[in-house]
């Protein structure tokens, strides 16, 4: 008969740049549950509701994460602007589309230097990390921010990107898809990197489902479920398809999330050849008056943002259902079955942000 | 209170679960479930999404009572569960089924020493 023990794993471990702490129930090399403890670092962001006015919080939602730190400003924004029925300036819907899809870009990028890092593969770490960089410098260029940009406001945006800042991007990042290919083609097609992740960590769609599963996570399952989709900022102007996956596996997972970095500079090029010349702002008067459940695709997936308003400039209730919260159920699912070395791995797979969960 | 034109449905404490079920038998996944805390009472939000329908279950209910969880239907829900015991004092019943380690945090998914800390007075 198997021997069967607990192992602990986490808070602190090598593949894992934030706390979080697993009990593995394991059988000889075998898991046969995990129940993840989250909380070292949770922080209470949501209360704060009580103290900063409705304007003040997007600055505070900006700070639940480093790497969605643009987008968690955004999510909060729409929700406010919905109820107050504002209208964003459509200039400022490319802004925020073009700033969104540079997120995406960094975070896809840092996902997967992490991953080669896991594997022990430092170079392609490094390459990974040196393309992020680019990404980060063209933050600093277009919000003087490389983590916090503060560039969200309710109503719009409070800086403009010039003509001849946008065909810079652009050409930036023209000259990266090169590197990038040569790059993301080891991910996809080197034996040793693919041996890690090929048939590892299923998660069959029906799963997905019933495990709540979002993002490339789900759309690596086979669902062609993105938030983008229902025509938040300027998508709805904008030609993208889907990326998705039928293997459920590790490396499925890898693909989606490689694919949307090509796609993501395409719909950076599309928003830079179609943004209209406008107002970056619309101006808001009076104090919100209503709820709203806003979604807006992050690069971890669908994060939901809940506002609760009272006619005051203090708010009843701000939540946020950040991807990785939503995709830990799957995680868990994952780790059913699989061998104990692959742990690290598929942690890594769903991108955990340990920051967005315990906002 | 104005919606903005979203799919809001109050509905009784006893259709909570009924409600799960046939959501799930019609093939939507759990999105979220949140506590919003009015002073003597509490409002539950379910929200379900299936590809990008989205409905909302609203639910108020009185501080003392008994919240039915929703992990047997959904096994994603747990997390919701524990988070709205933890931070609010939610009086939730037992979260879920018990497994080999079970899925009720006891009020320590969170670690806080703090207890309900989202329901302090003055917030």
């Amino acid at each position: 008969m198997a021997k069967r023990s607990v192992v602990p794993f986490g808070p602190q471990h090598p593949v894992l740049p934030e706390p979080i702490h697993l009990d593995l129930v394991l059988e000889d090399e075998v898991v046969v549950e995990a129940v993840p403890s989250i909380g070292y670092v949770h922080r209470g962001l949501e209360t704060l509701v009580k103290k900063k006015d409705y304007n003040e919080m997007v600055y505070v939602t900006e700070r639940i994460c480093g790497i969605c730190s643009f987008m968690h400003g955004m999510g909060y924004c729409n929700a406010v602007e919905n109820i107050m029925n504002v209208e964003v300036p459509d200039r400022a819907k490319y802004l925020r589309t073009i700033w969104c899809e540079m997120s995406r870009l960094h975070s896809h990028l840092l996902w997967l230097g992490l991953l080669a890092d896991a594997f022990g593969f430092e170079a392609l770490f490094m390459h990974s990390w040196r393309l992020r960089e680019k990404i980060l410098d063209m933050f600093e260029i277009s919000t003087g921010g490389r983590v916090i940009f503060s560039v969200n406001k309710i109503g719009g945006v409070l800086k403009d990107m010039p003509a001849d800042m946008l065909k810079n991007f652009v050409q930036i990042l023209d000259g990266m898809e090169k590197e990038l290919r040569e790059t993301t083609n080891i991910f996809l097609n080197d034996y040793t990197v693919k041996s890690r992740m090929v048939g590892v960590g299923i998660l069959s769609p029906e799963d997905a489902l019933k495990r709540g599963a979002v993002g490339p996570m789900m759309r690596a399952s086979g669902y062609a479920i993105d938030m983008r989709k229902t025509g938040y900022a300027a998508y709805g102007d904008l030609d993208f398809e889907i990326i998705t996956s039928n293997d459920c596996d590790c490396y499925a997972r890898c693909q989606v999330r490689i694919g949307e970095i090509f796609q993501s500079i395409d719909i950076i090029r599309q928003a830079a050849a179609k943004i209209p010349d406008g107002e970056i702002a619309a101006a808001v008067k009076g104090n919100p008056d209503g709820e709203f459940f806003m979604r807006v695709e992050q690069p971890r997936g669908e994060a939901f943002y809940y506002v609760r308003a009272n006619g005051t400039k203090f708010l009843d209730r701000m939540r946020v259902r950040t991807p990785t919260f939503a995709n830990l159920p799957a995680m868990l699912q994952t780790l059913k079955g699989a061998q104990y070395a692959d742990v690290p791995i598929l942690i890594l797979t769903i991108d955990p942000c340990i920051s967005c969960t315990e906002r | 209170m104005e919606n903005n034109g979203q799919n809001i449905i109050e509905i009784p404490l006893e259709e909570l679960l009924p409600t799960a079920m046939s959501r799930r038998e019609g093939g939507w996944r759990i999105a979220q479930a949140c506590c919003t805390y009015l002073g003597d009472s509490y409002e539950l939000s379910y929200s379900f999404a299936r590809e990008y329908e989205v409905v909302h279950y609203r639910i108020v209910i009185a501080k003392d009572e008994v919240v039915p969880s929703i992990t047997p239907v959904y096994k994603s829900a747990f997390l919701y569960e524990n988070e709205m015991k933890e931070l609010f004092g939610v009086n939730m019943e037992y979260i879920g089924v018990m497994g080999i380690l079970g899925t009720d945090y006891k009020n320590k998914l969170y670690r806080i020493n703090e207890e309900t800390p989202f329901v302090k007075e003055g917030q």
